[in-house]
């Protein structure tokens, strides 16, 4: 039986009524069309699917929709601003910490939801931090190098630009 | 005859042209496209290694709400069988349908197929389809499939013997007969499972006669072509397009039976459908890679000089061949397995086996992780058993630079080398002469440290269409580029590589910016659709996109050039021969104040009423490039690990790599590409194994078992580079892509087995997880109580 449900997306909510199985990331790829968010695996692992939920990374796989009720989402497509990029994004590109870019909105949102808990992380930190994320193509290596670039550009313009993460909490 | 300018763009760190639509979500992937009226196609698998199909009841599944359609092999068979593009001498090849009509060779070998209105549909009605199985005998190990007795894969061939490959060199018997020291060795290269990050997606509508079909693929013209002759289609009827592709790493370079079943059901059932496979499935169902047991024996004399080389090789193929699966253990394989020496004697003899197992074929490397393996470790066996420096023992072996091109014992030719330089840098960046006071200093801690060296040699820009012949490949291996100069000046380059994370579209811009004298960004590199393409690719794998299709870019360029010096010349009342083209300009050589804009040539080129006499409108070139011999990229990357002593961990503590891949287009991407494949080779040394129990169940079935590495599994690395430009392009280019996956693996099992040497380790087999670790350390009497 459909349950209604109202998810806020990257700002805007969206009424829908759904089955109570389908996961939040088959809702926002599926029933909303926002295919950014990716799916990899089927059991957690890989991390592509991650979205913030109410501020938080979470793997969007692991998530019924209908728990979403109510929640603030934020997906990739959610990230630039009136076409301002984030910094992560404009990080990972100038770093070259995406090659496929398949991984890439997870890794991205799991780093803006880290680097807003964490605004100076030591590599091992970063490291960590990513470890539910898988990546095939990188090595991890420039990825390490593009959180850490961000962390220094978003330090440096702290208060210039709300906090991705803070914001959907409210 | 033109002016030449000095690269601007080759060489350069260009940001890439790929990512802004890869970083804000915009990128289309194959299961992001959706079309109105869609169905989705789910497919009932085998779960028996080996079964002989009774009877597959439908009915229950054909009532199930939204189900469209439920088909057996049988109803299939029309979609004819998956292809195989190599043929080597003495081959037994498989029948292999899309699903399987007689009996499952393989736990995952589809055997139904339902379409529906949903996946949630579909899914449900597989589940209520009835198969009586008939369980048979299984084998899963290679070995044992070849011995007397074994269960037979395919009844009709005989015997699971899929092929025997000799290779032979020089004088082997005396090699053994002068040796003063003999060393065997068993090397297990063991089963990988490629883990693309994009599962495998198929999406197919049939509209107008026409059928498109979007793909996960690394060869989208070897799709095209395939199903427009087993779906009866003409090949101008068949737009196949590989979108975005999620990473590839061999495992998407194949003509997939859901290729085929999702075409055929898109033209049949007049409606769009749609395959997406799920990651456990895919673990079943999309290719392996590796799976080589190796009994190797070296002979050599006491300074460390190797006399010969001898190898008897099963390489386990799975359940059917795959595309290009006998060329991977073959060709790929023995041919380099010499690798960066000069050995007198070489005695090499293959053999491929079929197993109750999911096929192999290639994965990122393909064939030679396997060869730098075996040869690698065998090297540094040798300096164990002399008592000899590893680094000298590879010196003293290493072909000289002054003898390229070199004609190897195993018999092809080198284009290109100089190993040593390679080398010294790798030990001065890994501070190679201080390691001992390291170990010294983890044995305080209870530790093992250890230092691995690995030199390899690779074989890339695959190939010559002539030496494909000789060597039973099916088809040429070209690549073929069309630069298109619209009026206004604006430039489109397509392509027949198929990037899936490589970056095409900067750096093939990169090379004809050069040529063109405009600036990358100016150019549009466009790939993966056969209705845009020049009209047939090949494809990017074994690391031949920039030696192939990069060269063939850079040759349509030039002819481009070519008539914009003419025009510019004609306009300019000028010599050619004093034409420069740079900048986005056209002048006379010491005359820039007179430029014209290459735009204005362009439009020249199109307005056509002013062009040298005899010249044709238009501003445009098609070129097939087809290469006259392989590549050769060399390397040394030095590991440097530390194992706890009470834990078995392995840390790699620093990692440092001196690759030579010729001329660099685009330094930032080749490093990436490194990045990736060191740690793709890492993977193989600690992490990753498919394991099967002997029922032929993947006990590594999923991602929560089979340990892709994280990012806390894998150290920064140091990379460095020589250049040695191949003389087989004119860029100068050997390739990049698998280099860092093949020189990994040994360097990092060479370190761990220099940390457990002192305890009288010698070898142990791959992936060296702690509890191997802390198995063979108490084996030996040591490790903390």
């Amino acid at each position: 039986m459909p349950h209604a449900v109202a998810v806020t997306v990257n700002g805007t909510s969206y009424p829908r009524e759904i089955e109570p199985t389908l996961l939040l990331v088959e809702y926002l790829r599926e029933t909303l069309g926002l295919t950014g968010t990716h799916v990899g695996c089927d059991t957690s692992q890989c991390g592509a699917c991650t979205v913030l939920v109410d501020g938080r990374a979470t793997k969007a796989c692991t998530m019924l929709a209908v728990q979403a009720d109510g929640a603030e989402v934020i997906t990739i497509e959610g990230l630039a601003k009136n076409g301002d990029m984030h910094p992560i994004q404009r990080a990972f590109a100038k770093e070259h910490a995406l090659q496929c870019g398949f991984c890439t909105p997870g890794l991205m949102i799991t780093a803006v939801d880290f680097l807003e808990r964490n605004p100076s992380p030591s590599d091992a930190e970063i490291r960590h931090a990513i470890k539910g994320n898988l990546c095939r193509c990188t090595g991890y290596h420039n990825i390490v190098n593009a959180i850490r670039s961000a962390s220094a550009e978003m330090r440096q313009s702290a208060g210039a630009r709300p906090k991705v993460a803070a914001e959907a909490k409210r | 005859m033109t002016a030449t300018t000095t690269p601007t763009y080759i060489g350069a760190r260009v940001a890439r042209k790929e990512d802004p639509r890869l970083i804000t979500g915009e990128g289309t992937f194959t299961d992001d496209v959706t079309l109105p009226g869609m169905a989705y196609l789910t497919l009932v698998r085998s779960p028996h290694a080996h079964a002989r199909i009774r009877r597959i009841d439908t009915t229950a599944a054909k009532k199930e709400p939204g189900v469209v359609a439920v088909f057996t092999g049988k109803d299939l068979e029309a979609t004819g069988m998956l292809p195989v593009f190599i043929t080597v001498p003495s081959m037994s090849g498989s029948k292999h349908m899309p699903i399987a009509t007689d009996k499952a060779r393989y736990a995952g070998d589809a055997v139904a197929a339902v379409v529906a209105d949903s996946r949630e549909a579909a899914k449900r009605a597989a589940d209520l389809i009835a198969v009586d199985y008939e369980p048979l005998p299984i084998v899963v190990d290679a070995m044992k499939a070849l011995e007397p007795g074994a269960p037979i894969v395919h009844e009709e061939l005989g015997s699971n013997l899929v092929f025997t490959y000799p290779v032979k060199g020089g004088d082997i018997d005396k090699a053994f007969k002068d040796a003063e020291v003999k060393i065997s060795q068993r090397i297990v290269n063991q089963r990988l499972i490629p883990n693309a990050i994009e599962p495998r997606a198929v999406t197919a509508k049939f509209e107008a006669g026409e059928l498109t079909l979007w793909s996960t693929t690394q060869i989208p013209h070897f799709v095209q072509l395939i199903a427009a002759l087993n779906l009866g289609l003409g090949q101008n009827k068949v737009r196949v397009i590989a979108p975005e592709v999620g990473g590839g790493f061999g495992s998407k370079l194949q003509v997939y039976a859901e290729e085929l079943l999702v075409g055929f059901l898109a033209k049949t059932l007049g409606r769009p459908v749609k395959w997406t496979e799920e990651r456990r499935e895919g673990y079943l169902a999309t290719i392996h890679g590796r799976d080589h047991v190796s009994d190797v024996e070296l002979a050599a004399k006491r300074d460390g000089t190797i006399l010969g080389l001898r190898v008897r090789t099963v390489a386990n193929v799975g359940a059917y061949l795959q595309a290009f699966a006998p060329g991977i253990p073959t060709i790929l394989h023995v041919f380099i397995v010499p690798g960066a020496y000069r050995i007198p004697a070489f005695d090499y003899e293959m053999r491929g086996a079929y197993t109750n197992t999911t096929p192999v074929d290639a994965y990122r490397g393909a064939g030679r992780p396997e060869a730098a393996y075996l040869i690698e470790r065998m090297v540094d066996r040798l300096a164990d058993e002399i008592r000899m420096d590893p680094a000298e023992v590879r010196r003293k072996n290493f072909i000289a630079a002054d003898a390229f091109p070199f004609n190897t014992i195993s018999g092809i030719t080198y284009d290109s080398g100089n190993y040593e330089p390679a080398l010294d840098r790798a030990l001065a960046m890994a501070d190679y002469k201080g390691f001992e006071k390291r170990r010294a200093e983890a044995k305080t801690r209870g530790n093992y440290r250890g230092i691995g060296i690995s030199s390899y040699v690779e074989i890339c820009g695959l190939a010559p269409s002539k030496v494909n012949a000789a060597l039973g490949v099916g088809w040429g291996g070209y690549e073929s580029a069309r630069i298109r100069v619209h009026a206004t000046g604006s430039v489109q380059v397509f392509t027949g590589t198929s990037p899936h994370g490589q970056g095409h579209e900067t750096s093939w811009a990169q090379i004809a910016a050069d040529a063109l004298g405009i600036s990358p960004n100016d150019i549009e590199v466009r790939h993966g659709d056969t209705f845009e393409s020049p009209g047939m690719g090949v494809g990017t794998f074994g690391s031949r996109s920039l030696a192939v299709g990069g060269v063939a870019v850079h040759k349509a360029a030039e002819k481009v050039r070519e008539k914009v010096v003419q025009i510019g010349a004609h306009l300019l009342e000028a010599s050619p021969a004093d034409v420069v083209v740079a900048g986005g300009k056209v002048f006379v050589k010491g005359v820039p104040e007179k430029a014209k804009n290459f735009g204005d040539i362009s439009m020249a080129a199109y307005l056509a009423n002013n062009l040298p006499e005899g010249m044709e409108p238009g501003l445009e070139a098609t070129v097939y490039y087809d290469p006259p011999n392989f590549t050769f990229p060399f390397g040394t990357h030095i590991a440097e690990v530390e194992i706890d002593g009470e834990t078995g961990r392995v840390q790699i503590v620093k990692y440092s790599a001196c690759d030579d891949c010729g001329r660099q287009i685009n330094p930032m991407i080749v490093e990436g590409q490194l990045h990736g494949g060191i740690t793709q080779g890492i993977g193989q040394a600690l992490y990753e194994g498919a394991v099967y129990d002997n029922d032929g169940q993947l006990l590594s079935g999923s991602m929560m078992e089979y340990h892709v590495p994280t990012a806390e599994d894998v150290p920064p690395f140091d990379l460095d580079s020589t250049e040695t430009l191949t003389n087989t392009n004119p860029l100068g280019v050997k390739g990049i892509g698998e280099a860092g996956t093949i020189g990994s693996t040994p360097a990092a099992v060479n370190a761990v087995i220099d940390a457990l040497s002192p305890l009288g380790i010698k070898h142990l087999d791959m992936p060296l997880t702690p509890e191997k670790l802390w198995r063979a350390i108490r084996a030996s009497g040591e490790g903390r109580r």
